[in-house]
């Protein structure tokens, strides 16, 4: 697992109170892991709190899985 | 005509997590007032209230992840919603939601919630505010968790009155029962502004204790020569209300009757009451009339009796005044809890409750040198044990807003 899975999987489990082991890759955060509209903005925030990048509206509305938010911070990450 | 009974208590305050840890806290004589310790108090006037320890929150009923979003008064509102719907044993489901509502209100609401969120925008810019501020800090916001929370379908609402909110929920849920737009009624309301907004604030308007911060249990003392001002006390209170043949066809436990509600306004100044007590009179009156007891009848007042040096003696004079002071015994359970702002008055309503039910009225404390010579038993320092059957309670809130309650078997 890459540095960056690691701390995108510790900022879900922190928000969603989702156990670690249940969290695979493709699991989509609302409809897997129990999160509402509500949660994933303030998952986006953490994101870009521990990543220290802006995810502009449009990108954020596109991160719905683990993978997708790996994948857009290994693209756009300082 | 429709009547309306409790059949469920719940609530969490400085003396205790429930209902039975803090009545008997509260006929012992026990204070809840202590130094504030959440914040630093240091150039505050007002260095006490009457907190909750964050240990005494059950994250059972309220898990960490959900108190962190929503604000402190949600969560206690929860706490205590909780415990009134278990003990009432009422499950709300299929058609019976429909007829079944939520009035919990607060009288200041997220405030906390509110003063963080703008430190964030001040310092941090707007894509810091929290998805959860507007829904964690909006008062009718509890009444909305507890209907999600337990499927109430009903009438959804929250009254904002000040330190009267929560008697005018109750009696406002009263008249929805009896007016047969719901056959039950989760009612009562929760505070919980001891944070520097909140003590600053009513410092500002010269309304709290500043003269025992060496003494916090001293500080809260009705009709006392040496009170200056309410201690502030954080918490919630709920009932179950519910039409008395939807009570009896399920053998759920009866605590007791709403007999009659009253309301009025002041229309004299924001924070001061009328100074002739015509506002608290009226309300006890129109209360007193629907519930068709004599004056006579009422043996007991649950007093707002906020340790303020102008509100004490003008609740005082409007009770003598409509109700006598033969054999009256009135006191105010401020002395001990503090003053509970929205919450007070459903707090109260549980232990006029409770008192009925055990037959033991509580004390008020630190009544050292009555500033009156009524003879009104005003319950000093040790609670008694008597039976009542009729009791008045009383709220009255800036604005010069008035709600009175008459309880009885």
């Amino acid at each position: 697992m890459s540095d960056i899975e690691e701390r995108v999987k510790k900022i879900v489990v922190e928000h969603l109170g989702v156990e670690e082991t249940k969290i695979q890759s493709d699991s989509k955060f609302i409809d897997d892991l129990g999160a509402d509209s509500l949660d994933t903005v303030e998952l986006v925030m953490a994101f870009e709190e521990e990543f220290g990048c802006e995810i502009p509206d449009d990108a954020a509305e596109k991160i719905v899985t683990l993978k997708d938010a790996v994948t857009y911070l290994s693209a756009n990450s300082n | 005509m429709r009547r309306v009974v409790v059949t469920g208590l719940g609530t969490i305050n400085p003396l205790g997590n429930n209902v039975k840890s803090s009545w008997n806290s509260l006929i012992n004589s026990k204070s809840g007032i202590s130094k504030i310790t959440n914040f630093e108090v240091d150039n505050y006037p007002c260095k006490i209230a009457g907190s909750i320890d964050n240990a005494k929150i059950n994250d059972e009923i309220v898990s960490l992840r959900d108190q962190r979003k929503v604000d402190r008064f949600i969560t206690l509102g929860l706490i205590a919603a909780d415990e009134a719907i278990k003990d009432s044993g009422f499950v709300s489901e299929n058609e019976k939601s429909f007829r079944s509502g939520v009035m919990v209100g607060s009288g200041i609401g997220g405030l906390d919630t509110i003063y963080r969120n703008s430190s964030i925008l001040d310092n941090q810019g707007l894509r810091k505010i929290s998805p959860f501020f507007i829904p964690s800090s909006l008062i009718n916001l509890l009444s909305g968790h507890i209907s999600i929370k337990y499927n109430l379908k009903g009438p959804n609402s929250s009254p904002v009155t000040a330190c009267a909110t929560g008697t005018h929920a109750i009696g406002d849920s009263f008249t929805i029962i009896k007016n047969n737009k719901a056959d039950v009624m989760v009612c009562g309301g929760a505070e919980a502004a001891i944070c520097p907004l909140g003590i600053s604030g009513f410092s500002a308007a010269r309304a709290l204790c500043d003269t025992f911060n060496d003494q916090p249990e001293k500080g809260s003392r009705p009709w006392d020569k040496d009170r200056s001002g309410f201690v502030m006390g954080e918490g919630a209170g709920v009932l179950v209300l519910e039409e008395l043949e939807h009570a009896k066809k399920r053998n759920a436990n009866i605590y007791g009757e709403i007999k009659g509600y009253g309301m009025s306004g002041d229309a004299f100044h924001i924070t001061k009451p009328s100074e002739d007590g015509n506002g608290g009179y009226r309300a006890m009156e129109m209360a007193l009339q629907e519930s068709r007891l004599n004056s006579d009848q009422i043996e007991y007042v649950n007093a707002h009796g906020t340790s303020t040096p102008v509100g004490d003696m003008i609740e005082l004079f409007a009770v003598e005044k409509l109700l006598g002071n033969k054999n009256l015994c009135m006191s105010s359970n401020k002395s001990a809890i503090g003053h509970l702002l929205g919450a007070a008055g459903a707090v109260e309503a549980i232990f006029s409750f409770k008192s009925i039910e055990t037959k033991t009225l509580p004390p008020t404390l630190n009544l050292d040198k009555p500033d009156t010579k009524s003879s009104i038993n005003l319950i000093p320092h040790t609670s008694i044990s008597k039976s009542v059957n009729n009791i008045i309670s009383n709220s009255f809130g800036f604005g010069g807003t008035n709600a009175s309650l008459v309880f009885g078997i």
